[in-house]
């Protein structure tokens, strides 16, 4: 979870050009890192790309932080 | 809205109506416009968008939440059908050009979108391109076609999960089931789509025609079901008032709701 939670985050200051050191998992990655509605699409095939996973947008309501989005990811690898 | 050029027998149909290509009045004239004039001498067809946010986001429901808006209840039904129809027309005429037709496809590429993008006889995605039918969350069905398309062209599992959950598919699920046949890397797949066109285009045009004929049919009695069922979903007011969630939310993420 710690680790990917980590690659999540790491990840997700690449792709928007973010400091990853001034990000935190309970944080809205949403807000923080200032994704439109495309962005959003888009980050779906960026995490099932890099966690080689299938990611169904109905399990992702409501999940906001960089936490819980890696919770999610865990189950699904 | 819509540009094409047309150099060495090869149309190329860019899309580029903000803010991703929703299919509504403007953007039918503009494709009928293009089908009508289309050269006999042509050999390949290459369907693109240049939006940042993908290939075509679907229809325009703002257009769509405002059209029946004006128009009483009782003619719900009819203006539908008016709609779907001329939609339908434009469909199957892009799907029967006797021309090679590839499609690509980057970022969304969602309901009527996706419609549009099954009527190509070859997909080339980018990794970033995403594939989904969210019409259930409006209380319809996908009505522009695109259910007997995908029917055409994948298995039943995929399509019932994709019509029954609304997710949407990135593109290397999309290449794994055969929806797509070529993945590029993104800003790509332009160049990719137009090498197979400079390809399509040294076979001789007869055998092309015929080989394009004898393996892509259309669906009609499948397409008649589907434009019959939509238009009774869409009579429902469970539309109206799924449309007037979507025009009034700021859902950063509507598709999911």
């Amino acid at each position: 979870m710690a680790d990917t939670v980590q690659t999540l985050i790491k990840m997700a200051a690449k792709r928007y050009n973010a400091d990853p050191a001034k990000l935190r998992p309970e944080d809205d990655m949403f807000e923080r890192l200032g994704i439109d509605s495309f962005q959003a699409v888009e980050l779906i095939s960026d995490l099932e790309s890099e966690f080689d996973i299938e990611l169904p947008d109905y399990e992702l309501q409501g999940v906001k932080t960089f936490a819980a989005l890696a919770q999610k990811i865990d189950k699904r690898r | 809205m819509i540009d094409w050029t047309f150099q060495d027998g090869v149309y190329e149909l860019a899309l580029g109506a903000p803010p991703c290509n929703e299919i509504g009045t403007r953007m039918l004239d503009a494709l009928e416009r293009f089908l009508a004039q289309v050269d006999p001498a042509a050999h390949t067809l290459i369907i693109h968008s240049t939006q940042r946010g993908g290939f075509c986001a679907g229809a325009d429901l703002r257009e769509l939440y405002q059209g029946l808006c004006d128009t009483p209840a009782e003619q719900h039904g009819a203006r539908v059908g008016e709609f779907i129809d001329r939609i339908h027309r434009v469909m199957d005429a892009l799907d029967m050009l006797p021309l090679t037709t590839i499609g690509v496809v980057h970022g969304v590429c969602f309901g009527g979108g996706f419609e549009l993008a099954l009527t190509c006889d070859v997909l080339i995605a980018e990794k970033s391109a995403r594939f989904c039918f969210p019409e259930l969350r409006l209380g319809i069905v996908p009505g522009f076609g695109g259910i007997p398309r995908l029917r055409r062209d994948v298995g039943n599992a995929l399509i019932r999960d994709l019509l029954l959950s609304g997710r949407s598919v990135g593109a290397k699920k999309a290449l794994a089931v055969g929806l797509v046949s070529q993945m590029v890397i993104a800003g790509e797949g332009l160049t990719a789509a137009r090498s197979l066109a400079a390809q399509s285009g040294k076979f001789d045009d007869h055998a092309r025609r015929a080989a394009k004929a004898f393996i892509k049919y259309l669906p009609s009695e499948e397409l008649a079901r589907e434009r019959a069922l939509f238009v009774e979903l869409a009579q429902r007011p469970a539309l109206l008032a799924a449309l007037k969630r979507f025009v009034e939310s700021t859902d950063l993420r509507p598709y999911l709701a």
